[in-house]
């Protein structure tokens, strides 16, 4: 188990520094490939040479990329300064790099934004969880009845629906419309009712979306376990019909989804782009939008390494999970 | 899954078993009456089940309408609206910058209404947005599924340190960040590139980008599917006949995999149409003036308090086109499914 554990945090951390190595290319061979300067590109339109100096120097687009990737992943252990132009700024470690175009460490910027998107994506996976799980089980039970039928078509239009619309909707009733809920996002620090009222409709609109696609995925998975021969043996033994489904029935059901859910639960937390600019949301999510139409470089690598990093740390604890649960899955 | 198929009659269901994949060409002797025993293959089966689908067929005829709608844009723009980048203002509010008439300006002369601010005509824009968004969501399924088609088999027939290396891409591509990595890209790609103008350039990196993210899933899939079949009696038949490596993924295994790959490729093209207007909505997709339903979206996310058709439009005109895909895909799936029991 123990040597289990270190090979797949290798793996891991080897990963996360292909994502890194892969974005930094992107700034740097792109520009590159296509005659345009990424200096020039990150400082602006109207920029003197003076200051793209400056930035060349501060960022290192000057160094050969191996070089740039050397900075930017010891920065995070021991930090690191940026000096050109005639000044220097240090970023002490953890550092993810310094935004020149806020003046701020990305890292505190990063801990702004992280609480934003873990309440938003927390709130709304209890909620899908519950809805999809439920809807799909008692779908799965109820086959060819007509709640079946009801439940599976509003659970293909939920996955139908963008959800940059389904929020735009959402708001439009239950905000202008209604007058129901508040616009903006309250720290939990500072009032528990406004969080609550505040990520109310984001929760719910997410929520609706994964909860149509777990809705999907457990009446399938149900319905493929209640064949199995396992299934008849145990109703044949004289199990309670209660039994059969709510212990031999549901484990097997709940592997797949469980391994899904990490997955989503990883990506969300690592920034739910859509969703947070549809609400305004200043979480990770909206920290990318920014980084990418400032042309903010740190802030990029930046947070395109914490998505990476949710994604297979998710990954990883899903795989653990999974020898809890199911006995048959040895690690190995 | 909402397919009615458990009305099938008996005797197709058990012609079902036994046209599995993997033994095609079964004579079917149940349904033919008085007939003499005909061949039935799985394809044969499979277009006998998705006929009885009617929310599949309702979709295919959703589906073909939208194709028809995108390829005829400019005459059906010609007959009924106006040109897609024809500004009106005198059908806007000066003072508000929403349209003058009420529903977002529909009248006879605009059919859905107009663009606030600047009074284009939304029906040429909805029409000619359907272009982008099929085109993109086609080319891209295109990309992926060939992509991941060979790579997948290539992974899972030689096994060995290619299907670890393989395996292992794919593992990083799927933890990469989609749509972080693309705005990224598009942000820094240049006006032109290779004799493309602006909106040519978009398009292609949004097909590349989107069928280059989709292809893991489509080379996972046909992965497992070939290492299940590369130990079947009839591989090793092949070999045990002399048959080299590429003839037997060709012909051996190659065929039986088409079944998996169709299901997944239709259902490919529906999240491909919502990556793309997610993209466009994020300001990664086509440049304006070139119309698409993600960026008018994106347009009305200022004005929808004040206008809100203008927002519903372009939202309804994605949801239909991914449920008329997705009715379609799903009832392709469950007519291609051996077991046939959804």
């Amino acid at each position: 188990m123990l040597a289990y554990i270190i090979r797949r945090l290798f793996a891991v951390v080897v990963m996360l520094l292909v994502v890194t190595l892969v974005t930094l290319s992107i700034f740097f061979l792109i520009p590159k490939m296509t005659g345009s300067d990424p200096a020039a590109m990150f400082v602006g339109k109207q920029a003197d040479p003076a200051s793209i100096e400056a930035i060349r120097q501060k960022l290192g687009l000057g160094d050969p990329i191996l070089v740039q990737f050397w900075h930017f992943v010891s920065g995070i252990f021991v930090g690191r300064d940026y000096t050109g132009g005639g000044d220097t700024i240090h970023c002490a470690a953890p550092c993810f790099g310094y935004s020149f175009r806020t003046e701020q460490d990305v890292s505190t910027m990063l801990a702004d934004a992280f609480p934003v998107t873990l309440s938003m994506v927390i709130g709304a996976a209890v909620l899908w969880l519950l809805m999809g799980v439920t809807t799909g089980v008692v779908s799965a039970l109820k086959r060819g009845t007509v709640i079946d039928r009801v439940a599976m078509i509003t659970a293909l239009a939920g996955v139908s629906l963008p959800i940059f619309f389904t929020a735009m909707l959402a708001m439009l009733v239950f905000r202008t419309q209604l007058g129901w809920v508040d616009a903006s996002y309250v720290p939990i620090t500072e009032s528990f009712t406004g969080w609550f009222g505040g990520l109310l409709l984001p929760w719910v609109t997410l929520a609706f979306l994964y909860a149509a696609m777990y809705a999907r995925l457990t009446r399938a998975t149900m319905l493929e376990v209640l064949g199995e021969d396992y299934i008849r043996t145990a109703r044949a033994k004289g199990l309670p019909e209660s039994v059969v489904l709510g212990k031999h029935a549901m484990r097997s059901t709940m592997t797949p989804i469980l391994t899904i859910f990490g997955m989503d639960l990883g990506a969300l937390i690592g920034g739910a782009i859509l969703t947070e600019t549809a609400f305004s949301l200043h979480g990770l999510g909206g920290l990318a939008i920014k980084g990418v139409s400032e042309r903010d470089l740190p802030l990029i690598l930046a947070v395109t390494l914490i998505t990476a990093a949710c994604v297979v740390i998710a990954n990883l604890v899903v795989d653990l999970l999974y020898a809890v649960i199911d006995p048959r899955v040895r690690l190995a | 899954m909402t397919a009615p198929l458990h009305e099938t009659s008996a005797g197709e269901a058990t012609a079902t078993v036994d046209g599995a994949p993997d033994a095609p060409g079964t004579p079917d002797k149940s349904g033919s009456g008085g007939k003499a025993i005909e061949g039935r293959s799985p394809w044969k089966i499979a277009w006998t089940r998705l006929k009885r689908d009617k929310l599949a067929l309702a979709g295919a005829f959703v589906v073909i309408f939208l194709i028809l709608v995108a390829i005829f844009a400019p005459v059906i723009v010609g007959l009924l609206g106006h040109p897609p980048d024809e500004f009106h203002e005198d059908q806007i509010d000066p003072l508000f910058g929403t349209p003058i008439g009420s529903w977002g300006g529909i009248n006879g002369d605009f059919l859905l209404g107009v663009e606030p601010v600047n009074g284009r005509d939304v029906f040429s824009r909805i029409v000619y947005g359907a272009r982008i968004s099929l085109l993109v969501a086609f080319l891209a399924a295109v990309f992926a599924v060939f992509l991941g088609t060979i790579l997948g088999i290539i992974a899972g027939y030689f096994g060995g340190w290619i299907d670890a290396a393989l395996s292992r891409v794919m593992d990083v591509m799927l933890a990469f960040p989609q749509l972080l990595f693309t705005i990224a890209l598009v942000s820094v790609l240049p006006n032109e590139l290779l004799g493309l103008d602006g909106s040519g350039v978009r398009i292609a990196a949004l097909v590349l980008v989107i069928g280059f993210f989709g292809w893991p899933y489509v080379g996972r899939i046909v992965r497992g599917q070939t290492l299940s079949l590369r130990n079947r009696e009839y591989v090793e038949a092949a070999q045990s006949l002399g048959a080299g490596r590429f003839y037997i993924l060709r012909r051996e295994l190659l065929p039986n995999l088409i079944a998996p790959i169709t299901v997944y490729a239709t259902l490919m093209i529906p999240t491909n149409i919502l990556t793309e207007a997610a993209l466009s909505f994020l300001g990664a997709g086509v440049k304006p003036p070139t119309a698409s339903w993600g960026q008018m979206l994106s347009t009305a996310i200022t004005t929808y308090e004040s206008d809100p058709l203008f927002m519903v439009i372009p939202g309804l005109a994605i949801f239909i086109t991914v449920l008329a895909f997705n009715l379609f895909g799903d009832g392709v799936r469950d007519a291609l499914d051996p077991k046939g029991s959804r």
